[in-house]
């Protein structure tokens, strides 16, 4: 599994992410709408695929129901805008919060599981608040969703339009991207490393292993319900297509192609899955999935550990 | 010496699978700093004492005390929070991480907080698994991988990592297996220089290393005690010389199936010595 | 008869139809993870592979001759996508289980979205052959007598998985995979035969379950998704590689499933959540697996 190495960065690193960062900043100033809401989606996704890779790739934790806390935060900040308020800063509070909330029911039990029995259950769970979100009309809104959401406000300015919604998305995902790479590099990360390598030991050693995969569920779980708050910011509206398989699977396979363990891997991954599944898709005649599931075939044989590996070349 | 004195200490521990015996009735007292071997045939029980006594197998019969403290119900994490520190036969490292990551991965427990980065406690992690390095003699491969390490390297590297915890009770499941000479005699130094209120167990095929390290020997057969007692009067006892030249019978293995027949058989077995 | 059994004895019967489907799907995905460790994903779309293939070549008011073509059809297609998966996820044999199955996933996906292209988005109705299509009348409530036929297939099936695993000698060579599959190899059994021969029953069975769940799920998009989920609940809590198992969690899940939904109508994905978890915390491998062990 990919290792990134934690220490300080080369200077060639520094002034590469500088360079890509001042790029996704000024992006919106040179790039048509479209495809500025195009980069907006895939900053969302990205930040749902990298919190999923702390749990798969660090933890070794493979997930196929993250979906479903993305889909929490995302009702969850959707409802506060419409009942409570706009704040987009108190949108996303509690869009994090919920996911988070939801992790910790469904982490209680997953994470007691491992390998492919915890991959089950993360399905059937996800498999489950789906369900309930078409169900549950009064608060979701059932299968129709939760339209009409207010445009977030920030500083009492609402965000309207592709721009100013697209730097709010940059922001957040850059907060989160950056929160998440502290976790990894602090001693929690390094205890998650030693769980995803070594389990047995870890306990051996006196680690109380269930306590820390179950606070990697909660933090994967709370950045997915954060990315959700983004989702609604952005789109306006939340349908339960947005909590499912439909978002729980292209968000592992972004990670995978991407590769698990790098973190910055599923960035990319995330690009890749959109500009596949929505894109070439499109003049494929709709059939994005079925080059999306050829690409994720032929990383799963010929790339071990996705593009991030390929790309350091080292194994 | 009773349980209450005894650093680590177990009485009627038995393990059964089915029918199968593989621990019956174990007795053992070990007083603090002992250097304590644990001895026998093939297929005697050992590994499955073991686990036993760390954790990993709950027993059928019997209790466990740790320093008087009856640990017998406690899980294998909490044991080794408790000080019951150990090694693996197949050596159990982090692999992908370098020989320091994995000693501070260790040390991380008693000394930092796994769960907030202190600078503090970073350094004192640090510092720590510098020590323990030279201590096993790895000094200079702290910054390997572990999968990159010798066989017999990555051994010390678990001795490292089990002292990293700072354990009252160390326990060592066949610490030389698959080591060369020289490596075994590099092994048995670093063992010899372990510090003297550390409490130590080991299984050992390699009696030449038992017979070194070990003040007390216990020796298995069938799952049972045979002989506890020093080097000498191991090494001069004719039951343990049959033990080992396969003269016990594989049916006392298993419980017959009649209690009569059990105690018939149990008072043969004394009268025949 | 008692009220309670009055109301909801189409709900019960519906229940054990439902379960005795699950079974047959089931069985497949339990053996075939029980002996080689493999998730296969791809299982719920055999499931609807089947079920395209009752509509397609026995239409929406099959003749008798229709649908035994289709079941006939559906085994064939089954058996060659399970040879082709195995064979496929054999190469990862030596890379992790998680690879294995996250190939089976890429397959479903290519899979799903083949038949998509091929059938349309639309759900399409299969009526059951003639003769099982009438309803017949059960303690003065009418019932339809294709699943009261689905019921009979089903344990019909248990019946005869049951005397293959526990009475031939392939059936012991089954459990005796599950239990050790290294020891199996050592005595000479060649396990990549055994793991084509398994994989290609049990997508076999998925993709009959498919055309025999016709006639009551229909075909259309989703429905892969939906029994997969189903499936695999099953298949943990009855634990894997048991037979007993897969069919005791599959008529707890078709319960749960249609009395559970006549009851506590949207709560009953709740109870569906509670039954899996409340399993798992009090026997982690499931119901009927008994510490690596398995007795069918």
């Amino acid at each position: 599994m990919n290792r990134p190495g934690w220490g300080a960065l080369p200077w060639r690193r520094w002034g590469l992410l500088a360079a890509l960062a001042l790029a996704l900043a000024a992006a919106p100033l040179v790039l048509a709408p479209y495809a500025v809401t195009t980069l907006t989606r895939i900053l969302v996704f990205a930040l749902l695929a990298v919190s999923l890779d702390l749990l798969v790739g660090y933890t070794g934790l493979p997930s196929l129901g993250h979906g479903a806390y993305f889909g929490v935060g995302a009702y969850a900040a959707g409802w506060v805008a419409i009942h409570a308020t706009a704040s987009a800063p108190v949108t996303l509070a509690v869009a994090a919060a919920a996911g988070g909330l939801v992790a910790v029911f469904a982490g209680l039990v997953a994470v007691r599981a491992r390998g492919v029995y915890f991959l089950m259950l993360t399905l059937a769970i996800a498999e489950i608040v789906q369900q309930l979100a078409e169900s549950w009309h009064d608060v979701t809104g059932g299968s129709n969703g939760l339209y009409g959401i207010p445009a977030a406000t920030l500083g009492g300015n609402a965000l309207v339009g592709d721009q100013p919604v697209y730097w709010w998305v940059l922001a957040v995902f850059a907060a989160g991207i950056l929160v998440l790479r502290a976790i990894a590099a602090s001693p929690l990360g390094d205890t998650l490393r030693g769980i995803c390598d070594n389990e047995a030991r870890m306990r051996a050693l006196g680690y109380r292993v269930y306590l820390y995969k179950l606070a990697a569920f909660v933090i994967a779980g709370s950045i997915a319900g954060l990315a959700g708050g983004l989702l609604a910011a952005q789109q306006r509206l939340v349908t339960p297509g947005d909590l499912g398989l439909g978002t729980s699977i292209p968000a592992l396979l972004a990670v995978i192609i991407g590769g698990e363990g790098s973190l910055w891997g599923p960035c990319f991954g995330a690009a890749v899955v959109i500009v596949i599944r929505d894109y070439l898709g499109s003049t494929l005649g709709g059939h994005g999935s079925l080059l999306l599931g050829v690409v994720f075939v032929a990383v799963v044989y010929l790339l071990p550990g996705g593009l991030a590996r390929a790309i350091r070349g080292r194994t | 010496m009773t349980a209450a004195t005894a650093a680590l200490a177990c009485a009627g521990l038995s393990r059964h699978f089915g029918a199968l015996r593989a621990v019956d009735r174990v007795e053992l007292s070990l007083p603090p700093g002992a250097r304590h071997a644990l001895i026998g045939p093939n297929g005697a029980g050992k590994s499955t004492l073991f686990r036993l006594l760390t954790g990993g197998l709950r027993p059928t019969a019997g209790q466990i005390w740790l320093d008087g403290a009856d640990i017998t119900p406690t899980s294998e994490a909490r044991r080794a929070r408790l000080g019951i520190g150990q090694t693996f036969q197949h050596a159990s490292l982090f692999l992908s991480m370098t020989a320091g990551e994995n000693v501070a991965l260790a040390a991380e427990l008693r000394l930092g907080r796994p769960w907030w980065p202190a600078p503090a406690a970073r350094r004192a992690v640090r510092e720590r698994t510098g020590e323990l390095l030279a201590q096993v003699g790895l000094a200079d491969r702290a910054g390997r991988k572990a999968a990159a390490l010798s066989h017999g390297e990555r051994r010390q590297l678990e001795v490292a990592v089990a002292l990293a915890t700072e354990p009252r009770v160390l326990l060592l499941d066949e610490p030389a297996a698959g080591l060369s000479p020289a490596e075994s005699a590099r092994l048995a130094a670093l063992i010899q220089r372990l510090p003297a209120h550390v409490t130590l167990l080991f299984v050992e095929h390699d009696l030449d290393l038992v017979f070194r390290l070990a003040t007390r020997v216990t020796v298995m057969h069938l799952g049972a005690v045979l002989l506890s007692g020093t080097p000498e009067e191991v090494r001069l006892s004719p039951a343990v010389q049959a033990a080992y030249l396969g003269t016990g019978r594989r049916q006392d293995l298993f419980l017959p199936p009649d209690p009569a027949a059990r105690d018939a058989e149990a008072a043969d077995a004394t009268s025949a010595d | 008869m008692p009220a309670w059994l009055d109301t909801h004895l189409v709900s019960l019967l519906n229940g054990l139809a439902i379960g005795c489907l699950l079974f047959i799907l089931a069985i497949g995905l339990s053996l075939v993870f029980g002996m080689m460790d493999v998730l296969n994903l791809a299982h719920g779309v055999l499931f609807l592979t089947g079920a395209y293939l009752a509509w397609s070549i026995a239409g929406a008011d099959p003749s008798w001759a229709g649908f035994l073509a289709a079941i006939a059809a559906a085994a064939a297609v089954g058996a060659l996508a399970g040879a082709i998966l195995s064979l496929g996820t054999e190469r990862l044999a030596r890379r992790s289980h998680l690879d294995q199955a996250l190939l089976t996933l890429g397959a479903a996906l290519i899979a799903a979205d083949a038949l998509s292209a091929a059938f349309g988005d639309d759900v399409h109705a299969v009526n059951p052959p003639p003769g099982l299509d009438g309803s017949i009348l059960l303690f003065g409530k009418a019932y339809p007598v294709y699943r009261l036929s689905l019921i009979a297939v089903g344990l019909a099936l248990a019946g005869a998985v049951h005397w293959i695993v526990e009475r031939t000698s392939l059936g012991a060579l089954v459990r005796a995979t599950v239990a050790d599959r290294e020891m199996v190899s050592a005595i000479g059994v060649d396990e990549r035969v055994v793991k084509v021969v398994v994989f290609a029953i049990g997508s076999t069975l998925a993709a009959v379950a498919g055309v025999l769940g016709a006639p009551v799920y229909g075909a259309g998009p989703g429905l892969d998704a939906a029994v997969l989920i189903l499936a695999l609940v099953v298949v943990v809590i009855g634990g894997l590689g048991s037979v007993r198992g897969a069919l005791v969690g599959a008529l707890i899940i078709g319960q749960i499933e249609t009395l559970g939904r006549a009851l506590f109508a949207d709560l009953a994905s709740f109870v569906l959540f509670g039954a899996l978890a409340l399993v798992l915390i009090v026997k982690p491998k499931g119901l009927f697996a008994d510490s690596g062990r398995s007795r069918s």
